[in-house]
């Protein structure tokens, strides 16, 4: 499709469908080429990326609404939902109806979602997959900083950084152009320093690698602050003038010495030493954290004590420093800014504040008193399904719980417990599959919308390719079902009129884009929020505000200004190993799958390089229980069980397994324990048996007979 | 209920914050005779040692306290218990009544009955190291009594101020409860290199103004003399109240004395036979005692601890854990020995599980076989790697032109070598041609210098064998 002049809308430069580096690429008649401009690929693409295109035109697309299976017009579908939707919350009332939305909306869709849960349907139920993803970070430095922007930086100071500390991230795979800043890192002489329970690709290319015990980040992370106070690289000053609560923070560290730390994390006491030497030494210095270090029930507390670190040393808030978190979903930063959380209203506000209740009812035409409160967390959420006191209906947009949810088992019986699934996706997925209705959506090079990615920077997603007959966008179903919920006048299809609303609804709050315009972030290739729609008196004449890429130079946002540092504990993990179940397992992700894998197993060259659910097992693990490569195994938990092929591997500790989550599997076992501040599962880490499947040959049996 | 825990130690406080932890509501008072905030006594060697400052290694401070609504008694002694009326008495005349007491009442040093001790330092509180680092200070030369941890640790320390020092102790190698008699001699070379002198098999007789003397008449010279001979349980509370004492006060699983309403946790308590004067086991029991005096795990039980020594002395990495003495008639045992070079390495494994170890010189595989100890699990086959982190990890080929065709180069676009030939032989002289071709590079840009090296190598090959 050709540029159209005066339309920011169309054209064929846009950003990559999955991860949260947004990789800018130019899609032109199925052909897809990096773009040069955009600062986090720049001109990079990983394989994923190279092969987006493809799901555009895939025979698995679905392009027909489909009410209990079979394929229906847009007319009865959307007639039979409202209809069900209707009669549910009349037999129920408005909380039997839920919503559970994804990090990979846009943000217009992210704020409709919001407002259609709390407008058209008035209920509380509404939270999504991004609890299971950003939420502990962000509970952590919402409590530390005031606000959670992933990166409080553009992207490009990593590579100017002298030293960067990774906890629990394993970005070669996971969104492989991250590392080209790493590498300028590490050219300019920078290290690199990576804490992993596996030698992961990104592990290989750090200078120092901390193979820490699943589990034991928030210890490894307290005898690092140790360690930093006790050798004096504590920043006193910057302390005095910038935070408050190092005092507590420093006398409840004394607790953690390296030795005691080694113990419990394996961690050698001189691989700490010198993890902190590196830090404390650099001009620049960042620490960053992943999902390794926060999908835990101590995820907060896990992420506090990196912040702490981070400002003992004094890094956040100068420029080429600080402290940030990795951002996993590809709009997992603006997905959890504009009220598709159970707790949260646009601008991230508050929803129990109700001067935040008060300024989003004016925008949306409402009465502050009929906005609903806070609802359950997404765990809480899929959990109370089709129970006496949960929802009986769920409308699900941009998520696959089945293979994504923790105790993925028992969350398929729990949507299958319901009245009324609708789902609505471009492929069949897992979850799609169990619905009463499915509406088939347009997909990401079809529409336009803003993405922000992991630096915070809002993107423009423009339509580059027509969506094919058939399928309708998000906000347009939105829109359809609320006109037959007798609201449709407060539901525009139209995302820049959306994203015009979303602007009002957030100005004034902590995430404000009200100075944000697609034209702009056209004309500047992004725009960082907070962007007030301010103007500055300068010497030309007056300017519109800037946006913010760094928000803590002068100060932090919290009321006085000042980081705020809590002193926090390590606990162990929900279920510690034992007898019956002796090893650890972790699970995360692998270069050719996305998320649940919905898009990136329907992708033939993915599939190829990737095509099954695996386990790694280290060779002395496989040497005790007689399992070669390329067995198929079982791994237990107490939760369920799951086969897999056995990767038998150098690279992982000898008394954990990993399985990768983009396949049913591995979330069958996983434990959903919940962190009590973020209400993040204990995806990281759970006690699990492996054994060999009996019946079937062994690898080497295999070999021997062929 | 009302909670009273006598002693304010490492033991006391940290049953206090344990059982604050998990129970918001229940009273607590705490007598601690010492006025020092509580701290942590096992960093007092880097506070001789100069590498941590006394703020530095606070436990919980009165803030806490009063945050925590925790009443506390600094500076208190507690005289006497009365059982019946169920009532400490203090020093100040306080007497405080009690549903449950805890006695953390710690221990003391065992200072020699020899003459002239008097003059000489104990290395136990913040108070020992205020004086040993103020003697330190103008001293031309030390002497360490007591060749175990603490006082390898104080003799470092202190040879690490430019103080002169001597080690003396009384068996024939140093901490002979942890190490077998070949370790202790490399631990002592390796000391000795550092500027520790030492004496094994030698009894002081007495301290005098600038010396000790020892038997034989010999003496060493002296400005600064520090105690470090071992510890024994404070149980005179205890047993003036009647409870049964033998070294410690006698405690079982949960804990508790002969009284059901007395428990008592920490270097004091006496556990199945066994005294610890290590601060984990003391932290084990104030979590197992705090689970069951809030009932947050009623069926916690303190079944005993695996004890894993690490010594605190710049320069010197020693790691010791369990069973460490037995002979080959006794247990599997695994061993290496360079003398020259400051190394020693054992393990000590019975029933395929590991029961004690020894590292000294280098101890990067000192995380993996604590787990291992800990957890008792099972050990690989090959004891190799257990002695030799990475040695059995195949070196993988790093150099392009040994890979194998099939050999993924490029991860992030899924390339392989041999496509990466054929590429070449299709026409691509340059990375930007297979990158073009390939997508090799594009994604995070790390096997660059391998394309490089593939095809220069390739087109060498050409040159070769035109």
């Amino acid at each position: 499709m050709s540029q159209v002049h005066g339309d920011t809308t169309v054209g064929s430069a846009t950003h990559c469908p999955y991860c949260a580096l947004q990789c800018g690429m130019h899609v032109a008649n199925g052909e897809i080429t990096p773009r040069e401009d955009i600062p986090a690929n720049a001109g990079g693409l990983c394989q994923k990326g190279w092969t987006a295109a493809e799901l555009l035109t895939s025979p698995e697309r679905i392009t027909t609404p489909l009410l209990h299976g079979k394929p229906v017009t847009w007319e009865e579908a959307l007639d039979y939902t409202a209809g069900r939707l209707r009669a549910v919350r009349a037999e129920h009332g408005p909380d039997a109806v839920a919503v559970f939305g994804g990090g990979g909306l846009t943000n217009e869709k992210a704020y409709q979602l919001g407002k259609f849960a709390r407008v058209a349907l008035r209920t509380s139920q509404i939270d999504y997959n991004g609890r299971f993803c950003m939420s502990s970070a962000a509970a952590a430095v919402n409590r530390a900083f005031g606000m959670d922007r992933g990166l409080p930086f553009p992207i490009t100071d990593i590579g100017r950084a002298d030293a960067v500390l990774l906890a629990g991230g394993n970005v070669a795979e996971t969104m492989p152009p991250f590392v080209r800043h790493l590498t300028a890192m590490r050219s300019r002489g920078g290290r690199l320093v990576v804490i992993d329970p596996r030698l992961t690709q990104t592990a290989r290319l750090a200078d120092l690698h901390l193979q820490a015990t699943p589990g034991t980040d928030l210890a490894l992370a307290l005898g690092l602050l140790h360690i930093a106070v006790a050798e004096g690289y504590a920043d006193l000053g910057y302390l005095a003038a910038r935070t408050t609560g190092f005092e507590a923070v420093r006398d409840s560290v004394s607790a953690w010495w390296p030795e005691r730390v080694e113990r419990l994390t394996g961690v050698p006491v001189a691989r700490m030493r010198e993890a902190v030497r590196i830090l404390g030494e650099a001009g620049r210095a960042m620490i960053l954290t992943g999902r390794g270090a926060e999908q835990h029930a101590k995820g907060t507390d896990t992420v506090t004590a990196f912040v702490n670190l981070a400002l003992t040393l004094g890094l956040p808030g100068r420029e080429g420093s600080g402290y940030g978190c990795v951002t996993g979903q590809g709009n997992g930063q603006g997905g959890r800014e504009h009220g598709q959380k159970a707790d949260q209203l646009p601008g991230y506000r508050k929803i129990d504040d109700p001067a935040a209740r008060a300024h989003v009812a004016a925008v949306w035409g409402v009465d502050p008193a009929d906005l609903p409160g806070p609802g359950r967390s997404a765990y809480e959420l899929l959990d109370a399904l089709g129970t006496p006191e949960g929802p009986r209906a769920l409308l699900l947009f941009g998520s696959n719980p089945v293979v994504s949810a923790p105790r993925a088992g028992h969350v398929t019986e729990r949507l299958a417990a319901l009245d009324l699934l609708v789902v609505a996706d471009f492929v069949l997925s897992e979850t799609a599959a169990m619905a009463d209705v499915v509406l088939p959506t347009t997909q990401w090079a079809e529409e336009s919308g803003t993405m922000t990615n992991l630096e915070g920077r809002v993107l423009l997603r423009r339509q580059a390719a027509a969506p094919p007959p058939g399928a309708r966008s998000d906000l347009r179903i939105l829109g359809g079902l609320a006109e037959r919920l007798g609201c449709g006048e407060k539901f525009p299809a139209d995302p820049r009129t959306v994203f015009d609303e979303l602007r009002r609804a957030s100005a004034g709050g902590v995430a404000d884009y009200s100075g944000i315009t697609y034209e702009r972030i056209a004309a500047e290739t992004g725009v960082f929020w907070p962007c007030p729609a301010t103007e500055t008196e300068t010497e030309a004449g007056t300017e519109p505000h800037p946006g913010t890429p760094r928000p803590f130079l002068d100060r932090f946002a919290t009321p006085d200004g000042r980081a705020r540092m809590v002193p926090v504990d390590h606990r162990p993990p929900a279920e510690d190993v034992d007898e019956e179940f002796p090893l650890y397992l972790t699970s995360g992700r692998v270069l050719a799958h996305y998320q649940s894998g919905a898009q990136t197993r329907r992708i033939r060259p993915l599939n190829q390089v990737a095509p099954e659910v695996f386990v790694e097992v280290h060779p002395e693990l496989a040497e005790r229980l007689s399992i070669a490569s390329g067995d198929l195994v079982r791994v237990r938990s107490r939760r369920g069980a799951a086969e897999a092929v056995a990767r038998v591997n150098a690279s992982i500790r000898p008394d954990t397994v990993f399985m990768p989550f983009h396949w049913e599997g591995v979330n069958l076992l996983t434990n959903p324990a919940l962190d009590p501040m973020s209400r993040m599962p204990e995806f990281k880490v759970c006690a699990a048996a492996l054994e060999r499947c009996t019946g079937g040959d062994s690898a080497e049996d295999r070999e021997r007979d062929a | 209920m009302r909670l009273v825990v006598v002693g304010n130690g490492m033991a006391g406080a940290r049953l206090v914050s344990e059982v604050r932890a998990r129970d918001r509501h229940v009273k607590i008072t705490v007598f601690g005779a010492e006025a020092w905030q509580p701290y942590n006594r096992v960093l007092l060697s880097n506070v001789v040692a100069g590498t941590s400052r006394p703020d530095q290694v606070r436990l919980l401070g009165p803030r806490w306290h009063a945050e925590h609504n925790v009443t506390a008694h600094l500076g208190v002694e507690v005289t006497a218990i009365d059982r019946d009326a169920r009532t400490v008495v203090a020093a100040d005349g306080t007497r405080e009544p009690y549903d449950v007491l805890v006695l953390a009442t710690g221990s003391e040093p065992v200072i020699p009955a020899i003459p002239g001790v008097e003059r000489a330092t104990a290395f136990r509180t913040l108070d020992d190291c205020d004086r040993i680092r103020e003697a330190a200070a103008s001293a031309r030369s030390a002497v360490v009594i007591g060749g175990g941890l603490l006082g390898i640790e104080a003799a470092r320390g202190l040879a690490g101020r430019g103080v002169p020092v001597t080690l003396l102790h009384v068996r024939d190698h140093l901490m002979e409860r942890q190490l077998d008699a070949e370790a202790g001699l490399i631990l002592r070379e390796t000391l000795g290199s550092l500027g520790v002198a030492i004496r094994t098999g030698v009894t002081v007789t007495a301290v005098r103004e600038r010396h000790v003397e020892l038997a034989g008449e010999e003496l060493v010279d002296a400005d600064l003399v520090v105690v470090a001979c071992g510890v024994r349980p404070v149980v005179g509370l205890a047993r003036d109240a009647g409870l049964e004492v033998e070294r410690g006060v006698v405690v079982d699983d949960e804990l508790r004395t002969d009284d059901p309403s007395i428990f008592a946790v920490g270097e004091c308590a006496q556990h199945a036979g066994r005294v610890y004067g290590l601060v984990a086991p003391a932290w084990e029991q104030a979590s197992v005692l705090a689970d069951l005096l809030t009932g947050a795990d009623k069926g916690a039980r303190y079944r005993g601890s695996r004890l894993v020594t690490r010594l605190k002395a710049k320069s010197v990495e020693l790691a010791a854990m369990g069973e460490t003495h037995l002979t080959d008639e006794e247990a599997e045992i695994v061993r290496f020995s360079h003398r020259h070079k400051g190394t020693y390495r054992k393990l000590v494994i019975r029933d395929g599980r590991l029961v004690g170890a020894i590292l000294l010189g280098e101890t990067s595989a000192v995380g993996t076989l604590t787990q291992l100890f800990d957890r008792g699990g099972p050990l690989p086959g090959d004891r190799t790697g257990l002695l030799f982190p990475g040695v059995g990890a195949a070196a993988t080929a790093d150099n392009p032109t040994r890979m194998p065709d099939s050999a993924r180069v490029c991860q992030c676009n899924n390339v392989t070598k041999g496509q990466i030939r054929a590429c070449w032989e299709s026409g691509a002289r340059d990375v930007e041609a297979v990158a073009a071709a390939t997508r090799a590079t594009t994604g995070c840009g790390g096997c660059r210098d391998a394309v490089e090296g593939i095809v220069g190598w390739l087109c060498e090959q050409e040159g070769v064998s035109a």
